[in-house]
């Protein structure tokens, strides 16, 4: 373990040059033609078998130094001295398994990992002087007297000093931060009771006292860092996926250069560039096409399903995917002027100006903090009056700091919300924000975009039957010349019915219309009605034609593929009473047909992103709490609009930084399943609540009635912080 | 009582060995995996020969 845990290390190491001097490094990568160590990403992989498997696969593959996965992450790191990952995904396919390639450079892993581990630290020390300090304590407390007594308080206050002023760090540093702003947060109090607690500890134990405060304010210590560690991991497994879906798309474009073709990062297109699309890539900027037709699939931008044709002085979008023919583009505006880059942009804003929602753990510490302070600051008062012993008085109200402290409170949300997050996380469910969980809670309406959201926005053909049999041998032969999506499920279905393609001569595709061959002496073609002299008919599904050189051309019909799990997940979220509609930028009778498949009452067809927007705003207004589930460019402002927002991985980056929450899988289903979660979520954070409300109730007047010794204050804090940890357990 | 003088330092020299093995496992990020760790204890595979 420690061997190859030391590994892990050295091959980490190795690569932390190139995510210090990234864009260099990445150019000089570039040039040399593949970099040192690739990470795939693998989604689906879940136990000690896949490890194996994958590992061995990897091993064994000539040119492969070593590869370790990370299950957590769930991640292969490959050390492969020019290797590319294209050449490494289909090794790991090949047993089974789905990989992604994914970017270094947009992995900034190191400083996350960093703070987890500083935490880390700090649990560890605190912990171990809590173990100490608890043993002589338990002395005391069970009548060491005079001089032992006074030895076992000065041991202890010699680990206990060291141990508060390293592991409180991030309190005392959060505290005066807040109070510099003229804030009162949660950790005000935390770090006033630290101090007082340990001062008042010396004072005791110079002056031979009966009660020293170290234990209580060492265990304080671990029981907060290990809430903050909590809340940490949350955000650490969503900040790292998140990054994980923005290194899926490997930021490459193809300059054309005298010398031939280079690839360069995006960042550094300019305009005027001239690059080079292959068919099925993503655009990587604005601009317009310079050489070159094809077709072009703007589903993510627009909500259409079906591709446009597009030839020379065509302006082309970022974002948009080239299906057919090869392109070169003439870039017009890149990186950061790209449409695509000023939309992320824009959504950014409308995010910040959405209007901060509150989670439930801010508004109890609001209320909680001032009432803390007045709680001691009354109790000193009192007590100072009544006795006129200032002593005694500190005492007390050091006492109630540190019964009152929020041990308990801190600890409620995060351990509620990591267990949570952990169990949508187990079922391909993301989530970005932390108050997205209670957001998910309050939702009484479900709003679907349709085209890659509720469908694949993959192809399938309706039916054959149109298609005469001798007919079937040649389609099949022409389809599976052709990249084009339509072709693919044409050859989809004809390969699942058994079909083997017959033998063409001459294929040619012509980008952007279809593809043609000699059969039998005669030209048959597959591609537009116009190309082939066909009548159009109703543009409303996506179709495609086969010519046979004689007779009528046939007519090839195809719908959008349901996404798996969406008639499930629209059938509990109708059956649990919520309100579910549907908006799409697609034709009417798209969008009635798969309204109609799955039971959506409401629905509105040829939608307009600003519509979508507003629709939401509207839903809002009524006092609802809407939850939009969309992809598309198209939908990004009303998933900013939406009280809570989900898009699945396939979604372009902007759709996803303006969501909430990231759906991992294809599947539909979690999304159902995310809002019972987060109501049996809400309900325990609540119950959390109340039980470290029962404990200061029974707690508090004890401690400003003076009765409150070191012992009482360890065994309380301990008790509330354990039963609102286990509360949160159930949740698993 | 004298006892105490010996068994202090001893129980205090235990918990610190304790701790800088936490410690010297956490700079070996021993923890960034603990899910794979946990699953590769039933792989069989460096039970015999431990990986190199």
């Amino acid at each position: 373990m420690s061997d190859a845990a030391l590994h892990d290390h050295d091959a980490r190491l190795s690569a932390c040059p190139a995510c210090d001097a990234a864009p260099l490094a990445q150019r000089i990568a570039g040039a040399r033609g593949g970099q040192e160590e690739v990470i795939l990403s693998l989604p689906t992989i879940h136990c000690a078998t896949c490890i194996t498997d994958v590992e061995r696969v990897l091993n064994r593959h000539p040119g492969v130094r070593d590869a370790r996965v990370n299950l957590t992450l769930r991640r292969v790191i490959v050390d492969a001295p020019g290797l590319t990952a294209e050449e490494l995904i289909p090794v790991v396919e090949s047993i089974g398994y789905e990989a992604h390639e994914l970017d270094p450079a947009a992995l900034s892993a190191s400083a996350a990992d960093r703070q987890g581990r500083d935490i880390l630290m700090r649990i560890g020390v605190s912990g171990f002087a809590m173990m100490n300090i608890m043993i002589l304590s338990v002395a005391v407390w069970s009548g060491a007297e005079d001089a032992t007594r006074d030895m076992f308080h000065w041991i202890s206050g010699a680990i206990a000093l060291p141990t508060v002023a390293f592991a409180g760090q991030p309190f005392f540093s959060s505290a005066w931060r807040a109070l510099r702003h003229g804030r009162l947060g949660m950790d005000v109090p935390i770090s006033l009771a630290l101090i007082l607690a340990s001062a008042i500890s010396v004072y005791e134990t110079l002056h031979s006292g009966h009660h020293a405060y170290f234990d209580a304010a060492v265990m304080l210590c671990f029981f907060l860092l290990i809430g903050r560690y909590l809340d940490y991991r949350t955000r650490a497994v969503a900040r790292s996926a998140a990054e994980e879906l923005t290194a899926l798309e490997v930021p490459r474009a193809f300059r054309i250069t005298p010398a031939g073709d280079e690839p360069v990062p995006v960042a550094e297109l300019r305009p005027g560039d001239l690059i080079r699309i292959r068919p099925g890539a993503r655009i990587p900027a604005d601009g317009e096409i310079a050489e070159g037709s094809s077709e072009i699939d703007r589903s993510l931008l627009t909500g259409e399903s079906i591709p446009v044709p597009a030839g020379p002085g065509f302006a082309l979008s970022a974002g948009e995917a080239n299906l057919t023919g090869p392109l070169v583009m003439r870039v017009t505006a890149a990186g950061r002027d790209s449409s695509l880059a000023r939309l992320t942009a824009l959504v950014a804003a409308a995010e910040s100006a959405r209007g901060h929602y509150t989670g439930l753990a801010d508004r109890a510490s609001r209320l909680y903090s001032p009432l803390v302070h007045l709680l001691a600051f009354c109790s000193f008062l009192g007590w100072y009056l009544t006795t006129h012993d200032l002593r005694l008085a500190v005492n007390v109200a050091a006492a109630v700091l540190i019964i009152t402290c929020p041990c308990a409170l801190g600890l409620a949300v995060p351990a509620v919300i990591t267990a949570a997050s952990g169990r949508l996380f187990r079922r391909g469910m993301l989530i970005k924000d932390g108050t997205a969980l209670e957001r998910l809670a309050e939702v009484d309406a479900v709003v679907f975009d349709k085209t890659g959201t509720l469908t694949l926005g993959v192809p399938q053909l309706v039916s054959l039957d149109p298609i005469p049999a001798e007919a079937r041998l040649v389609a099949l032969a022409l389809a599976q010349g052709s990249g084009h999506p339509l072709s693919q499920a044409l050859a989809q279905a004809l390969v699942d019915a058994g079909t083997e393609p017959a033998a063409l001569a001459d294929l040619r595709e012509v980008p952007g219309y279809g593809i043609s061959g000699l059969w039998q002496g005669r030209e048959v073609r597959l591609g537009r009605a116009d190309w082939l002299g066909a009548e159009h008919g109703d543009a409303t599904l996506s179709a495609s034609w086969l010519s046979l050189g004689q007779g009528a051309p046939i007519r090839l019909e195809f719908s959008d593929r349901l996404r798996p799990g969406a008639e499930t997940c629209v059938a509990r979220l109708l059956g649990s009473g919520r309100r579910v509609m549907l908006l799409s930028g697609d034709a009417a009778p798209v969008v009635e047909d798969l309204a109609r498949r799955l039971g959506i009452a409401e629905w509105r067809a040829g939608v307009t992103p600003v519509e979508k927007a507003e629709a939401l705003r509207r839903l809002r207004q009524e006092g609802l709490h809407p939850l939009m589930v969309g992809d598309g460019l198209n939908d990004t402002a009303a998933l900013t609009e939406a009280h809570v927002s989900i898009s699945p991985a396939s979604a372009l980056d902007a759709a996803r930084t303006a969501s909430d929450m990231v759906l991992m899988g294809s599947d539909l289903a979690p999304v159902a399943e995310a809002l019972e979660l987060a109501r049996s979520a809400r309900a325990r954070i609540k119950e959390n609540f109340a039980i470290s409300l029962i404990y200061n109730i029974v707690a508090v007047p004890i401690a400003i009635a003076g009765f409150a010794t070191p012992l009482m204050a360890a065994l309380a804090m301990s008790l509330s912080s354990i039963s609102v940890t286990l509360n949160a357990l159930r949740l698993r | 009582m004298e006892i105490l003088g010996l068994l202090i330092p001893v129980s205090l020299g235990l918990g610190g060995l304790g701790l800088l093995a936490f410690i010297w496992s956490l700079r070996g990020r021993q923890y960034d995996d603990p899910k794979g760790d946990a699953e590769r204890i039933l792989s069989p595979e460096w039970d015999d020969h431990p990986k190199p």
